[in-house]
């Protein structure tokens, strides 16, 4: 599979920045960090083009990418939610948030709605549990959340 | 910051730099300046203590205090529950849960009139007394700040403020005073050993790395803090990065390594941020790189992104991802001492590990030894959560016990719950029961009672919370993480979740608690590295100490803490039901009946348990348990 999709633009960003590392297969993890970075998600023919670029079989990028929970193979939405399910927010109930953020957008956890605009995730600890139970829309942060303000956190993220 | 080239220039600059920390240690109380740091770490910025600092200093400047006052950033006070904090110097006085628009109250206030802003003083709950200093709250009375010594007093942003506390002295000793022996020696007779978990003896670990014969050496700062619930390693890497870089320097001096490695959660992208400046700043200080102050010993040091896999936190499936590949433990020995990075000798130590380590050089192996237990020396960083009303970050001497910690410190529990149990070591350690609060806590006494001390999350559990309830939430964590290698992990822990979710639904038999301990027991005999060799413990540990709520599970099919969904009965009270139909309106499966100022009936057969009518109750005569 050659032909490439994704933007030339993103491919060429990422050549440029394989370049600045060792280029071998210790860089494989610092660089699907960086791919991930650009093209917001590692489909296969990114892959494909790292183990090209790095000079290892696609198989052990496809091993890597496959093993750590913080790569991801299919799109995110525009809005990502993290919900932390850490211990200190799961003992402050945040399953019963989860619950809610899944009813009030009609999917379940890991998926994006059908407008590409909302995901949602669980997360194991941002290590703020002062503010448990903790939720995170991209970089921003709620803290000690209850029921009743999912709504109000989505209605922040509309457009 | 100038090159510094020897122990000398460094001390001068120690000298030169000394003053900026006058004010914060109050060591004149006569003067008119007023320093206010504010919390910068993740929890305190997440709720808006950076907006808060860029307006208190745009108010210092609207009144014209330049001169006289000074507002900056620090690392984490541990008090997490009450942030933001801002702390005012030299009265010591201890702001809490202070908002963007609180500055200019303390501003004009404090600042202008010279008056405390009461209505941001700390209330302690149990003398309904505001709290006019940081050294008179009880959550910092039994404290001892070693690790923490430099978080909520430096600038971590400055290597200026660093040095000012002594930093980099102990490395400047160490490369121009001393030999690698003498360091290791010194670490030895200190008693440190590991605050990742494992407790290992530091000095040992340093010796033994610095007897093999390589070219090439390395030393690992294991970041990867993946135990939810802890958060010590985040808050020092924040609060106090140099302190870690001293450290690992040092540490490659002592076992005759060039380069370092810190491996570090992408999740903590703060702590990325300060580490990465103090790196920047140590460099161009010549502290860090080749020929460090002329000794002629070079170091440098590189970061590694870890990528979200709990297993990497095991020393020797964190080298592997360091090295590009899938974090999969392998069997020890070979330690990593011997054979670890690349096959070459390798010092893995944690974060928390690394930050006692300069104190230790500077003050000595015997000031050391005096706080701490019998086994285990020094103190230790606790991060407490859950259900208890001082959720933070405290270290304590080794030794001390847990009902210090959760009564003295963490202020008692939530709302005024019953404690039900502690929960320590994450995943992989137990839960300690109110009758144990009275044990002094070190590496080998909560060892010998089914726990572990782990990296130091405290998880604080009350009545309200269900055992078994946590037993699986723990399971799942581990299911979730196996990596997958050996079968004991990988299928064990599987089934052991998938027994515990049958108790949890009501479907569980007394002859399964048996089949499950036997289970958990084979799983830790034969897995091969420490995840799957402790993973069953916060399930063997629960049923030991709470057997009584296992039966009632499976045999009574009940949930005391009226957790487990599926063991939940719905009752309507005939005394307080007004017949207004609310709840059978809402009822999604429609198992409500009765008229129109009737008492209403639960189907119980059809009743899904969704507790629609619970909620939907104006009177709350609908009762669950």
């Amino acid at each position: 599979m050659k032909t490439r999709t994704l933007s030339q633009d993103l491919y060429t960003q990422l050549e440029e920045y394989i370049a600045s590392t060792e280029a071998n297969d210790a860089a494989l993890i610092e660089v699907l960090h960086e791919a991930q970075h650009l093209f917001g998600y590692l489909p296969m023919e990114v892959q494909l083009f790292i183990g090209e670029k790095l000079n290892i079989p696609a198989s052990k990028v496809f091993g890597v990418v496959s093993f750590y929970s913080y790569f991801t193979t299919e799109p995110k939405g525009k809005y990502i939610i993290n919900i932390c399910t850490g211990t200190a927010c799961f003992v402050r109930n945040a399953n019963a948030i989860v619950k809610e953020f899944e009813k009030t957008l009609n999917i379940k956890t890991g998926e994006t709605t059908g407008n590409g605009m909302y995901t949602i995730d669980c997360l194991r600890c941002v290590g703020a549990c002062g503010l448990a139970p903790v939720v995170m829309v991209n970089e921003d942060v709620y803290g000690k959340v209850t029921v009743e303000d999912v709504q109000k956190i989505i209605a922040k993220y509309t457009e | 910051m100038d090159r510094i080239e020897n122990l000398d220039c460094l001390l001068n600059k120690q000298k030169e730099l000394e003053h900026t920390m006058d004010i914060r240690k109050a060591n004149h109380d006569n003067t008119e300046y007023r320093e206010l740091l504010i919390c910068g770490g993740t929890g305190c910025v997440s709720s808006q203590s950076l907006k808060l600092l860029e307006n208190l200093n745009e108010e210092i400047r609207n009144h014209g205090l330049e001169n006289s006052a000074r507002a900056s950033i620090t690392g984490c006070f541990g008090f997490c529950e009450k942030g933001p904090i801002v702390k005012v110097f030299p009265e010591d006085v201890f702001y809490v849960g202070v908002q963007p628009e609180d500055a200019s109250n303390i501003v004009n206030t404090h600042l202008v009139q010279g008056r405390r802003v009461e209505r941001l003083l700390y209330e302690e709950p149990t003398l309904k007394k505001k709290v006019q200093t940081q050294h008179e709250m009880e959550f910092y009375k039994k404290q001892e700040r070693i690790a923490l010594r430099n978080c909520g007093l430096i600038n971590p942003e400055l290597i200026e403020e660093y040095i000012a506390n002594r930093g980099y002295e102990a490395l400047g000793r160490c490369l121009l005073e001393m030999s690698p022996k003498d360091v290791i020696h010194i670490i030895k007779t200190a008693g440190l050993r590991g605050r990742g978990g494992g407790g290992f003896p530091t000095g040992l670990k340093w010796e033994y790395a610095s007897k093999q014969k390589s070219d090439v050496k390395y030393v690992v700062c294991n970041a990867d803090e993946g135990d939810p619930g802890a958060f010590m390693d985040r808050s020092i890497l924040e609060g106090d990065p140099h302190s870690v870089i001293e450290a690992m320097i040092i540490n490659g001096y002592a076992i005759g390594a060039n380069k370092g490695f810190v491996y570090i959660r992408a999740e903590y992208p703060l702590a990325i941020k300060r580490l990465k400046n103090a790196l920047r700043q140590a460099r161009t200080a010549g502290l860090l790189g080749q020929d460090i102050m002329n000794s002629g010993f070079s170091f440098d040091i590189d970061i590694k992104y870890g990528a979200g896999a709990f297993v990497c936190g095991e020393e020797t499936a964190l080298i592997h991802s360091i090295e590009g590949g899938r974090g999969e433990p392998t069997t020890k020995p070979p330690f990593p001492a011997e054979s670890g990075l690349w096959g070459k000798p390798t010092s893995v130590n944690n974060v928390e590990t690394f930050s006692n380590v300069p104190a230790i050089i500077i003050n000595g192996a015997s000031w050391y030894n005096k706080f701490g237990s019998h086994t285990s020396k020094g103190t230790k960083v606790f991060a407490l959560a859950g259900k208890i009303n001082n959720v933070g970050l405290v270290e304590v001497p080794m030794g001390i016990t847990l009902r210090e910690i959760i009564y003295d410190i963490g202020g008692g529990i939530k709302d005024g719950k019953k404690l039900k149990a502690v929960q320590t070591g994450g995943p992989s350690g137990g839960c300690i029961t109110a009758d144990q609060l009275d044990v002094e806590i070190d590496y080998e006494s909560l060892y010998s009672i089914g726990s572990m001390m782990g990296s130091g999350g405290m998880i604080v559990i009350d009545e309200d919370n269900c055992i078994v309830d946590i037993a699986k939430f723990y399971l799942e964590f581990t299911v979730e993480e196996s990596c997958g290698k050996c079968t004991p992990c990988r299928v064990g822990n599987k089934r052991l979740y998938e027994m515990l979710t049958k108790i949890t639904e009501g479907k569980g038999t007394e002859e399964d608690l048996e089949t499950m301990r036997n289970l958990a027991e084979t799983i830790k005999l034969t897995s091969l590295c420490g995840l799957g060799q402790t993973a069953p413990n916060p399930v063997l540990s629960t049923m030991k100490y709470f057997h009584e709520e296992y039966l009632a599970h499976v045999r009574d099919k009940k949930c005391p803490a009226g957790v487990c969904q599926a063991l939940l009965k719905y009752h309507i009270s005939e005394d307080k039901c007004i017949g207004c139909t609310k709840c059978a309106r809402v009822c999604p499966v429609s198992c409500i009946s009765g008229k129109v100022k009737e008492v209403h009936i639960i189907d119980q057969d059809i009743c899904i348990k969704c507790g629609a009518c619970f909620e939907a109750c104006p009177v709350n005569a609908i009762s669950k348990g």
